[in-house]
């Protein structure tokens, strides 16, 4: 067991799956001797080879295209789009391809592609860096989206992605590569994809939250203990399909639900989740399910990522407000 | 600049082996074609050309669905593919089912896949391809993946991919073409340059005077090739594919053809965007007829002998028809089983509630 940050944990995931299985392939821009942007896939090149671990031309569509052309031939390629906004670019490979591949071929042939992105604000990126898109990737059938908020889910999450026979877009949130460190085991590990997991438990109100809003709501969590007020916070971990099961069982406890999102109140997956507790769980809500987003604004100009990105302050009222229903 | 252009176009001079008499006017390239392929190749051109009439007649009665003729294309098409292996991956456009077909894909299926059935798209083990593809583009990137696929592989064998003239003003067609040349995949593009992009005709789409010039935007050796004649075609794609096979990588060939029909049987009207003496111009050079002018002239085909193709294609095409009108239906239920190796717990519970609902 060691300390590790989420970035390292990426890492080591790449590097347990390169080793274990010489059909996987990691490329993108910048990812081969320079180790990538953010140092994802550093020393992976000069571990495993050009051929394994390799740079491409500056274009996500033609990396897309590569990657379902590479599965095609059998490999488990692992492209990474270098920031998210950068995925309209490559949106038909993802959604209007890889995603289809299956269906398409009559299960015939398949596309175990892991597409991996950095995502998300707080760290004063320029424009288009840290949007939160995973709506638009939620929204289309055949990929799972999946996001991790801790360096041991990183790891885990990612092995498991790499192996899943169908594609997942596995979003890395940029604030969270380095904020913390944690123990993550040295072997290789999986963490069930498809799976929510409660980060904390509690009797009287359920937060839903992924990414880095985990960490806003165990925040306001924690500050809502101090009134007596005992949140259980659930990690969705994969937000395409969502785990109903973990989150019905919770409601069913706690009778109130804020779900929490990085994204914009018309964006995200939040709505999805409470279209899905309403026809589930109607009738143990003691109040209606309300939200914490972004405004529906363009992602903020930079020196405006403060006032702008939901925070621990925004879930306690919106607590408050189910509370006091 | 000007003298840039007119250089690099002077480059691209169209490559012929046959002319429209049917004779041989550039010996040097004539393929080296035993008699049976020969006349093999026509066979194939016979009977590409009566499914596309019966596909037509098919689909106005309402027996197929999704059509897009390939009348005149015959040498490009077949050219092409007659010139590939088995171990070779065919990443066709939508109008390239007969490749498909020469490759091995059952008539049925071709059919099944006109009407919408996913059966239509479940190749055989062996059969080396992908069911045609709708998004213009979007096969060029795949090819290069494929193409570097099978070089990593050490495979001896390419990916070849077709789209059409106006396919070439996409994004995904350069970036396709760029990325097989940095990383040298095995990789044959196509550019069946037919004259128009459903109305609009090859002027609107570039300026530039030729379409396998744009390979030297991605420093991809390019050739122009007469696609209304079966030897230049067949004789291009030979050497790509040893070019490729040699690792010198990969190769963009632009063949020039027509077609003669309108751009798909879904309410396309030709006369509207092209004259009749355009067609009567490009029918005179019609592959067919050149080839069998030069197989008469070896005695290598007769009358019967093409009746009788004529006859062959009509009969599997009848029981091809049969065959798919006779294939199961498809059911919401084989829909949600095709979408994942292992079911996500949305799809499982759909899946309980169509088997409850097919099961009524």
């Amino acid at each position: 067991m060691a300390q590790k940050t989420m970035i390292q944990a990426i890492t080591d995931a790449m590097y347990h799956e390169l080793k274990n299985d010489e059909n996987v392939l990691v490329f993108g821009e910048d990812v081969g001797q320079n180790g990538g942007v953010f140092r994802a896939t550093e020393g992976l090149q000069d571990e495993f080879g050009e051929d394994r671990v390799f740079d491409t031309p500056l274009a996500e569509s033609g990396i897309g295209g590569l990657s379902l052309g590479l599965a095609l031939q059998g490999f488990r390629p692992v492209p990474e789009i270098q920031f998210i906004g950068f995925t309209y670019e490559a949106m038909d490979a993802i959604n209007g391809q890889i995603a289809r591949m299956r269906y398409r071929s009559g299960d015939s042939k398949s596309a175990p592609i892991t597409i991996r992105t950095p995502f998300g604000g707080g760290v004063h990126t320029p424009e288009l860096h840290a949007d939160s898109l995973e709506g638009l990737i939620a929204q289309q059938p055949g990929i799972r989206v999946v996001v991790p908020s801790t360096p041991y889910d990183a790891k885990g999450l990612l092995i498991s992605s790499i192996r899943n026979n169908d594609p997942v877009f596995f979003m890395e949130h940029m604030k969270l590569y380095r904020s913390f460190r944690a123990e993550v085991p040295d072997e290789d590990y999986t963490v069930d994809l498809d799976k929510a997991d409660i980060k904390q438990e509690g009797k009287d109100v359920t937060l839903i939250a992924y990414g880095a809003m985990v960490h806003t709501a165990l925040k306001a969590a924690e500050e809502l203990e101090k009134d007596n007020i005992e949140a259980e916070v659930i990690d969705l971990r994969t937000i395409s399909p969502v785990d109903m099961e973990t989150i019905v069982e919770s409601v069913k406890k706690t009778n109130r639900v804020v779900m929490i999102q990085e994204a914009q109140r018309q964006a995200g997956v939040a709505a999805h989740v409470i279209s899905e507790i309403q026809e589930r769980a109607i009738l143990h809500l003691e109040a209606p399910v309300l939200r914490v987003t972004a405004p529906d604004t363009v992602y903020p100009f930079s020196q405006a990522e403060e006032v702008w990105l939901p925070t621990h302050k925004d879930v306690i009222d919106r607590v408050n407000e189910v509370i006091n229903f | 600049m000007k003298d840039v252009l007119e250089s690099i176009e002077s480059q691209f001079e169209m490559f012929q082996v046959l002319d429209e008499n049917g004779e041989v006017v550039n010996k040097d390239w004539m393929p080296d074609l035993s008699d049976d392929d020969l006349k093999e190749l026509m066979r194939r051109m016979v009977y590409t050309r009566v499914l596309d009439q019966r596909s037509i007649a098919l689909n106005r009665q309402g027996r197929l669905g999704f059509y897009a003729p390939t009348a005149g294309q015959e040498a490009s098409q077949l050219g092409s593919h007659y010139a590939l292996e088995e171990d070779d991956f065919i990443l066709p456009a939508y109008r390239d089912v007969p490749q498909l077909i020469w490759h091995g894909l059952p008539l049925y299926q071709a059919f099944l896949f006109s009407r919408g059935h996913f059966h239509g798209n479940q190749f055989p083990e062996g059969v080396n391809g992908l069911s045609p593809q709708i998004i213009i583009g979007a096969q060029i990137t795949q090819a290069a993946g494929v193409g570097l696929g099978l070089k990593k592989r050490g495979n001896k064998a390419v990916a070849v991919t077709y789209t059409g003239d106006g396919g070439t003003s996409q994004g995904d067609f350069y970036e396709g073409v760029n990325f097989a040349g940095a990383y040298g995949a095995q990789t044959i593009f196509f550019v069946q340059n037919n004259q128009f992009a459903i109305s609009v005709p090859v002027e609107k789409q570039t300026n530039a005077k030729t379409l396998a010039q744009k390979g030297v935007a991605a420093g991809v050796e390019s050739y122009l090739v007469d696609g209304m004649d079966v030897f230049a075609v067949y004789a291009a794609t030979k050497k790509a594919r040893e070019r490729a096979l040699n690792g010198e990588g990969p190769s963009l060939i632009e063949t020039m053809t027509y077609r003669y029909g309108p751009h798909t049987m879904a309410g396309d009207d030709p006369t509207r965007y092209r004259t009749e003496d355009m067609t009567n111009e490009w029918e005179k050079r019609d592959p067919i007829v050149r080839l069998r002018k030069f197989l008469e002239g070896k005695d290598l085909w007769s009358e019967d002998e093409e009746n009788k193709v004529i006859e062959d294609a009509k009969e599997d095409i009848k029981k091809a028809i049969k065959e798919a009108d006779d294939y199961p239906k498809q059911k919401v239920t084989d829909l949600i089983d095709i979408m994942h190796d292992e079911l996500p717990n949305n799809l499982q519970e759909q899946m309980e509630e169509y088997k409850e609902k097919e099961s009524k």
